[in-house]
């Protein structure tokens, strides 16, 4: 997603992937997946179970975030961004600005 | 809109979900800093260099919408009116994002502007420019100051912080990443924004629909509850909904009113959408962009609908306030509860702690998302149309970026100035943004006939849109001043109709006495001046595949649209 740096080593590559898009999602909800996990296993309070007819709606969203997280981690890994050939035509703006005046 | 001081809406918030809640903004601000290593030039800043993919500004699309003024709204809409609230987003939405995608998108990209006011400068000219650049840049201001100020009462509501403080922390918030990552910044966050609030609403819709039985369970309660049951439980007619006695005028008006022109109106020309599409890599990723989103936005609505009929029928407080306003419409709010409150008593009676926080970062999120893309869009169509066309011409590109940059912030501040008198008007905050959505009707006709009909004269353009505008002012005043009856949505409805029949009307009339341009001057702006091959995309590399032909996401989504349709008569 960040894909605009011109070289392409192992390591712009590998830094191109930890800032695609898709793996801060993927980071984002893998943190809120294991707390929610975390705190669903560890028990509701009969109270928070009742609130909700009875589900462990930590442990249940939890466990979704995380199935979610692998797919968008997985997703970002098996198809990395490619770096498009140089597209950006220099003289867009200019001929956008050309026909307005 | 907000007014609920003492009804006891308190959510239990502990440590932990305030721990959550700072997550996310700890990824939100890490965005701003990470979109901006690559803002080189102003097109990098307004425009994200067009190097987006078009799942992400497909989701960027649906996600500016979907601030909180609209989840708030259309929850308290699903809770108030049950199942005709769809309408919005199956009549609505839906056709219209499909008609950008296929119709008028290969007139914005393929022309090459920079924002929906340039198109109109290049079709018609100087005035229908300034007067649609003008009204547009001082709406986006001011709405981000309605978004930041609901943010303020939501916020004041839940957690008890003082409403001074939400302005300016969640202000400073969005000043922060769009002044660093640009246009960039806002879209990524819109994206991840819309995920969080995927994980705010998809809980919600659940546990809900557990707690009442089930779907079977809903419409049961619903049924035992309620006189106009059966106005609630299908779609159609929608009369509750529109305020228009008579079954067919009230299915006209939806369709016409809501569908056509409102919903045609907003989607197809208001730049703060359009936007995120011209940010795409490609002629073909820019017509995806609305396609795409509207597959999520067909689907989300049932996430935002049946929370608000589960609240209505959970919640006692929001069942007395239903019967009360049944039986008096004048009936807002009862208790301190409106209907606006409908997510926020959700939140509280069915989810734990740990995903409560994860929640309140979902609605933040939402507010966020909403004045961060009405920040991106102000100051794209100031620097461009305002700044760059009529004040300093030719400056150097790295001037521009800067004129952006500090445009942003004025954007801000403005914002953040209104949420602060919109506290001590709050009616007034209201009505301005019914008044702002004057607006949009009449563009869509005039965009409409202007790409369509090469006589269309630039006079026509400026003299069209004004006057539509003044008749759906007329229409608002009669209903306001009781001379029209007409209660629920059907008033702004009906001035949509009326902003677009005049407009039509009379800009066909000017145009038959004034001079048209030139067919040169034309080319690439309207339907029969432009060569088929400059309206359609590539079909290689990453745009190839049957699956990313626009004409099948159209027609697949149109049919999704429709079997939902079908399925909740």
């Amino acid at each position: 997603m960040f894909e605009n740096r011109p070289r392409r080593t192992a390591s712009s590559q590998r830094a191109q992937t930890l800032f695609d898009l898709r793996t801060i999602i993927a980071a984002l909800f893998g943190i809120y997946g294991t707390v929610l996990t975390v705190m669903g296993a560890a028990g509701q309070m009969p109270a928070e179970l009742r609130k909700a007819g009875g589900w462990n709606v930590n442990l249940w969203c939890g466990l979704g975030m995380l199935a979610f997280a692998t797919a968008f981690g997985a997703w970002a890994l098996l198809r990395p961004v490619s770096v498009p050939p140089a597209e950006a035509d220099p003289d867009t703006r200019d001929t956008a600005l050309a026909r307005t005046g | 809109m907000l007014t609920l001081a003492d009804a006891n809406l308190r959510l239990n918030a502990r440590p932990i979900d305030y721990a959550l809640i700072a997550v996310y903004f700890a990824f939100v601000l890490g965005i701003g800093l990470l979109a901006r290593r690559k803002v080189a030039s102003s097109m990098d800043f307004f425009l994200s260099g067009r190097s987006m993919p078009a799942w992400v500004t497909g989701l960027a699309f649906i996600s500016a919408n979907l601030a909180a003024v609209e989840i708030l709204g259309m929850t308290a809409d699903g809770a108030q009116y049950g199942l005709p609230s769809v309408h919005y987003y199956w009549i609505g939405a839906v056709p219209a994002m499909v008609f950008l995608g296929l119709v008028m998108m290969p007139f914005y990209y393929g022309s090459k502007v920079r924002s929906v006011p340039e198109f109109l400068l290049r079709r018609f000219g100087r005035f229908a420019h300034l007067v649609n650049s003008v009204s547009f840049a001082l709406a986006q201001v001011l709405i981000a100051g309605v978004n930041l100020y609901a943010l303020s009462t939501v916020v004041n509501l839940l957690l008890g912080w003082p409403s001074w403080l939400s302005i300016l922390a969640a202000g400073a918030i969005v000043l922060v990443y769009t002044l660093l990552g640009g246009l960039s910044a806002a879209i990524y966050n819109e994206v991840m924004q819309f995920f969080v609030i995927l994980a705010l609403l998809l809980p919600l819709t659940l546990v809900g629909l557990h707690r009442v039985g089930g779907w079977n369970g809903l419409v049961g309660r619903i049924d035992g509850s309620s006189g106009d049951a059966a106005l609630q439980l299908h779609s159609w007619p929608g009369t509750n909904l529109t305020g228009i006695g008579d079954s067919t005028l009230s299915v006209l008006g939806i369709v016409f009113g809501l569908g056509f022109v409102l919903s045609f109106g907003y989607w197809t020309t208001n730049f703060t959408e359009v936007q995120r599409a011209l940010s795409a890599r490609s002629m073909s990723a820019a017509r995806r962009t609305p396609l795409i989103g509207a597959y999520p936005k067909t689907l989300l609505i049932l996430l935002i609908m049946i929370p608000g009929m589960v609240a209505a029928v959970l919640s006692p407080q929001l069942s007395a306030l239903k019967a009360a306003n049944a039986a008096d419409p004048s009936v807002q709010s009862l208790g301190g509860v409106s209907f606006n409150n409908s997510i926020e008593l959700l939140m509280r009676d069915l989810l734990p702690n740990g995903m409560l926080g994860i929640a309140i970062a979902g609605l933040l999120a939402a507010f966020m998302a909403g004045m961060a893309a009405n920040v991106s869009s102000f100051n794209t169509v100031v620097t461009y149309d305002i700044w760059q066309t009529y004040v300093k011409k030719d400056r150097p590109d790295e001037y521009y970026l800067r004129t952006g940059r500090v445009l942003t912030v004025v954007g801000c501040l403005v914002a953040i100035g209104t949420a602060f008198i919109a506290g001590n008007f709050g009616n007034i905050m209201d009505y301005l943004q019914t008044l702002f959505g004057f607006f949009n009707a009449p563009l869509f006709a005039t965009f409409v006939l202007g790409m369509f009909w090469k006589r269309m004269t630039p006079a026509a353009g400026g003299i069209g849109l004004i006057a539509g505008t003044a008749s759906a002012i007329t229409i608002d005043m009669l209903n306001r001043t009781g001379i029209l009856h007409v209660s629920g949505q059907g008033a702004s409805f009906l001035g949509a109709i009326a902003a677009f029949v005049v407009d039509i009307l009379l800009s066909v009339a000017v145009s038959l006495v004034t001079r048209p341009r030139t067919d040169a001057e034309l080319t690439g702006l309207v339907w029969s001046l432009t060569r088929r091959g400059d309206r359609v995309h590539e079909a290689t590399g990453e745009d190839a595949g049957w699956y990313r032909r626009p004409a099948v996401l159209a027609v697949g989504v149109l049919a999704l649209a429709t079997a939902l349709n079908i399925a909740f008569w």
